[in-house]
């Protein structure tokens, strides 16, 4: 009886998902922020409301290899013509995406789109003079492995100035949108460059107050990765919300 | 002196700015070719359970204007209750439904998802959750992305009972009904000032 009741308790520990830690607030700018001035109007002025996860945001969506293409983690050749490719300094971007135990998360979906090495976006909305790249798409998207590596090849993307203030520039950046294992995970960001002087000017950079969470964004060179000959590498390792430990409630979820 | 945590922080958000189509739905800003289809375009196929439905709403900013450049992003259970999610340990969900839908918003502002109306799922001791649908919407302006939930008009009697629902104050509940009108769900989302949809810390 005692071993039966012990095998329930353990197959009740592993058909659980965890409700995830709390999400730190302080660390993510604030839905207001004056100084990137869309976010005037689309700041909601009400509080959030909180609650535990629930079993709707403990999971979601996973993606098999099937929707990758084999050249989805190149941006280099994913839209150039054949024998053609993307113009611009080449890079490697890799790092790996781990949750904040320090667990890798295995098997999620990154996505990524960028401007060309003119600062050039391909899109309609987008009016700034430098020339579209006939050889360059911007977007790419990886699946991590089983110890939550990705990695793409892709050019520098340039800087471009924006309607914010009179003279604003964008760094150079990359932006990356990640699943998790729960829908509670997901996040959208950029990724910026070391070094570059154009991080510290950036309002959107400066919407978030603490130093340290801004460092998290800036990619290191990384040139033990580079490919000689090729390509320099930077390594961007990207941390999703860990799920808390759930001591003495190794129950069905319901129960 | 202390013993470290050992915990590592969660990476900031950053807006998606105005050209998150190029990332999260490719097809739709003309940047075809790479992929087939852009993720989350299709949630049901053939032989799906349970009741077809469309959800359609407008997104819109605190002045009333249409935010004609976000992404809405939806996740819900099959008709059974179930998630399609490794995560979901309960039981198999229907294959011929993802549960996950991606739309760019049109010039409008207007989002809309073919998909089916989802089954009540367990929440929290004991209590059961209305059927409802989970929303997360970035676009240039918004920060870090925002989490809201949408239930059904024709749920009346399990919406009182939700035990999310309970926790929002009477008066802003209505911001997260879909009003049902045959076989489709019309759900606006004001992202600020007058009836602003009530957004969730989850
Ligand atoms: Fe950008």
């Amino acid at each position: 009886m005692e071993t039966r009741g012990m095998d329930k308790r353990l197959s009740n520990l592993a058909s659980e998902a965890a409700p995830f830690m709390a999400r730190d607030r302080g660390r993510h700018p604030p839905a207001y922020a004056p100084g990137y001035k869309s976010s005037i109007l689309r700041a909601p002025g009400e509080a959030l409301v909180s609650f535990e996860s629930t079993l709707s945001e403990k999971t979601g969506p996973a993606f098999g290899h099937n929707v990758i293409g084999a050249l989805d983690n190149d941006l280099i050749h994913n839209f150039a013509k054949p024998g053609e490719s993307a113009i611009g300094e080449r890079i490697i971007v890799h790092g790996r995406v781990l949750d904040e135990n320090g667990r890798p998360v295995p098997d999620v979906l990154v996505e990524y789109w960028q401007a060309n090495a003119g600062g050039r976006y391909r899109h309609k909305r987008e009016g700034y003079l430098a020339p579209l790249d006939p050889n360059f798409g911007g977007f790419g998207r990886s699946l991590t492995d089983s110890e939550g590596r990705y990695w793409f090849r892709t050019i520098r993307p340039g800087a471009y100035p924006w309607p914010n203030g009179v003279n604003d520039w964008r760094p150079a950046h990359i932006h990356f949108s990640v699943f998790g294992s729960g829908f509670a995970q997901r996040l959208i960001t950029q990724m910026y460059f070391e070094g570059d002087p154009m991080i510290a000017q950036c309002p959107i950079v400066r919407t978030i107050a603490d130093p340290a969470a801004i460092a998290q964004l800036v990619a290191a060179l990384d040139m033990a990765n580079a490919v000689p000959m090729d390509s320099r590498a930077y390594k961007f390792d990207i941390v999703l919300r860990g799920r808390r430990s759930t001591f003495f409630e190794n129950r069905p979820e319901g129960n | 002196m202390v013993q470290h945590l050992d915990r590592l922080r969660e990476t900031p958000s950053q807006t998606a700015g105005p050209y998150v189509h190029i990332g999260l739905t490719p097809n739709v800003c003309g940047i075809t070719g790479v992929t087939p289809e852009d993720l989350g375009a299709r949630m049901v196929a053939d032989g799906v359970r349970g009741e077809r439905i469309t959800i359609r709403g407008r997104v819109l900013d605190g002045a009333g204007r249409p935010v004609n450049d976000c992404v809405v992003e939806i996740w819900q259970a099959d008709a059974a209750g179930l998630y399609n999610s490794p995560m979901e340990h309960r039981g198999a969900a229907d294959p011929n439904f993802t549960g996950f839908g991606r739309c760019a918003a049109d010039e409008e502002g207007v989002f809309s998802f073919d998909t089916v109306k989802p089954g009540p799922v367990p929440g929290p001791r004991g209590a059961t959750m209305a059927p409802h649908v989970s929303f997360w919407i970035v676009a240039r302006g918004i920060n870090i992305g925002l989490h809201t939930r949408m239930y059904f008009s024709d749920e009346e009697a399990a919406n009182r009972d939700d035990p999310v629902l309970r926790r929002v104050v009477p008066a802003r509940v209505p911001t997260l009904i879909g009003r049902r009108e045959g076989d489709t769900v019309h759900f606006d989302i004001r992202l600020q000032g007058e009836d602003e949809t009530v957004f969730f810390d989850v």
